[in-house]
């Protein structure tokens, strides 16, 4: 246990001298403020969006902004995830830094779970801050929040940790800068594929949506935050329901048990080929 | 029980056959010097035995237990050829997490006798990264010695470092023999072998050409007589000969100035071992 706990302190305290993470914070501070603005001026002009009387003007404008706040926050939780695991193995060792502590008896398999348990920490707290932040912005400036809070927030969480556990694997069969492309291109990947089954869905075109549900199953990072956004939209009855979930926020093609139960097993089966990986990897 | 025993260990990195059946032993106390040239397969030798790599074939064990093994790894001590700690940490912050590691109750007053032992005491609230490339490499050797290792590999430990701390590394492994710890050192520098090793092996493409102390390994050449006549050798004739030859050049009327014992040094010998490869 006491090896555990160091190698993760290890890890956090190298994320928080990284450069990095100064830069997401910078990032973070400057999205919050923007976020800030847009809600405040979105609900004071609510008057004018509630005329035709059809819509919850206030649900409608709090779910996309709040929508809109979580595509921020996975993006730059993904961004962080990615920058703190992208050389944990082959960027630490060809840097000469690994070898001296996988000689130790703690064994490969805690080290990098370890490793992963650090990152993991620091990119959950980090979504839980940001995303607690943006409901308190909406809140703040708008009196809104949605029926459920928490739940939102655990599956971007959720989210970032599934890219955490493909940044590790990478690290370990790829070089430092070909895993960091290699993510994020799958994170643009699923991202797109999310933009795809709601405009599918809009259209009603079952091959479009299909196609984008395939590729969130695939990418279970982009089925968490579709599931979260889809519980976001969800609280909202009726015709607002209905008007949110044909929007970029809606995350109505995929949702439910069924993706949170996969992306736990996706998340165990990573770290599995993560663990055989490292333990047949020549250092 | 042999501190570390290896029995036709082959390594192949794809088509590339870095050892080809290597088999060693360093025994308990032991000061053991491993000397090639480069791509010769002496780091791949020490990682396999450290449990970085994985061997293709053959065995490798350290005090009875299989290189890379929890139980092995908590015997020994290593400091790679490239290493590099956290630039972050400070010399004593280094020590600590090494302790944590390997499970070492040694505690501060460990962390002060190691940095002593490599002169390091005056910079231990120093960041690795204000330090010179031969301070890193002396507290990678207090490093490698956290939780008192009955096994010390080290590769390439003074490569970095100025005659002086060269000294100080020679002076620390020779008190670890005297407390009967067995080092695997793996060094370019034949003299630095010479000094300290109690026995060396040759590696050539993979293969041991050559292993023995230093002193068999050193092998007689010849006596060299200085008569009035001038300087003659006489090769193949020891030490034990020498008495005779003065004798047989006295008799023969000739002035004897000098008689000297002709013996090929370690480099002679590596030379002649590794043929015309570069180091």
């Amino acid at each position: 246990m006491t090896a555990v706990l160091t190698i993760v302190g290890y890890g956090f305290r190298e994320a928080l001298r990284r450069k990095v993470f100064t830069v997401v914070l910078v990032l973070t501070a400057i999205f919050l403020v923007l976020i800030w603005i847009a809600s405040h001026f979105v609900f004071e002009h609510l008057s004018g969006l509630n005329a035709h009387g059809f819509i919850d003007a206030r649900s409608f404008a709090g779910s996309t902004l709040l929508g809109l706040t979580m595509f921020g926050t996975l993006f730059l939780g993904v961004v962080l995830s990615i920058f703190l695991t992208l050389g944990v193995v082959n960027g630490d060792a060809e840097r000469g830094l690994l070898q001296p502590l996988v000689v130790r008896p703690v064994g490969r398999s805690t080290l990098l779970l370890s490793r992963f348990l650090g990152a993991a920490g620091v990119a959950v707290a980090y979504v839980f801050v940001v995303y607690g932040c943006g409901l308190a912005i909406i809140d703040m400036t708008g009196s809104w929040l949605p029926t459920s809070k928490l739940a939102p927030g655990v599956e971007l969480a959720g989210g970032v940790v599934v890219v955490v556990a493909i940044s590790l694997l990478g690290s370990i069969v790829l070089s430092s800068t070909a895993n960091g492309i290699a993510v994020f291109m799958l994170f643009g990947a699923g991202l797109v594929s999310g933009l795809l089954g709601s405009i599918g869905h809009a259209l009603n075109s079952d091959t479009v949506e299909r196609i984008a549900t395939i590729t969130a199953w695939a990418l279970p990072f982009e089925a968490l935050y579709q599931d979260a956004l889809h519980i976001v939209s969800s609280g909202a009855s009726g015709f607002t329901g209905a008007v949110l979930q044909l929007g970029p926020f809606g995350g109505s093609f995929v949702h439910g048990w069924d993706v949170r139960v996969w992306a736990v097993g996706y998340l165990l089966v990573a770290l599995g080929l993560a663990l055989l990986a490292f333990s047949r990897r020549d250092l | 029980m042999s501190a570390l025993a290896v029995e036709g260990l082959v390594k192949r990195y794809g088509s590339v056959e870095a050892l080809k059946g290597v088999d060693l032993e360093v025994g308990e106390g032991e000061l053991f010097g491993l000397l090639g040239p480069n791509g010769a397969g002496k780091s791949t030798l020490v990682k396999i035995s450290v449990g970085l790599v994985r061997a293709t074939k053959g065995r490798a064990e350290v005090a009875g237990a299989r290189a890379g093994s929890r139980a092995a790894r908590a015997k020994i001590g290593y400091l790679a050829e490239l290493f590099r700690f956290p630039g972050w940490y400070t010399a004593d912050e280094v020590l600590i997490l090494h302790q944590r590691l390997a499970g070492s109750p040694g505690g501060a007053a460990e962390r002060n006798r190691l940095l002593e032992l490599v002169a390091l005491a005056d910079a231990r609230d120093r960041r690795v990264s204000d330090m010179s490339k031969g301070m890193q490499q002396r507290l990678g050797v207090a490093q490698a010695l956290v939780g008192s290792p009955r096994m010390l590999l080290l590769d390439e430990p003074t490569s970095a470092l100025d005659p002086a701390g060269r000294r100080i590394v020679r002076e620390v492994l020779e008190n670890l023999r005297d407390e009967g710890v067995s080092v695997l050192l793996n060094s370019h520098l034949l003299s630095e072998i010479e000094l300290v090793c109690d026995r060396v092996a040759i590696l050539r493409a993979g293969e041991v050409v050559a292993a023995g102390s230093p002193a068999e390994l050193s092998r007689p050449r010849g006596v060299e007589l200085e008569t009035g006549e001038g300087t003659r050798t006489i090769d193949g004739a020891t030490r034990e000969d020498v008495p005779r030859l003065v004798a047989e050049a006295v008799a023969a009327g000739r002035q004897v100035f000098g008689a000297r014992v002709l013996t090929s040094t370690l480099e002679d010998t590596y030379l002649e071992a590794v043929g015309d490869e570069v180091s």
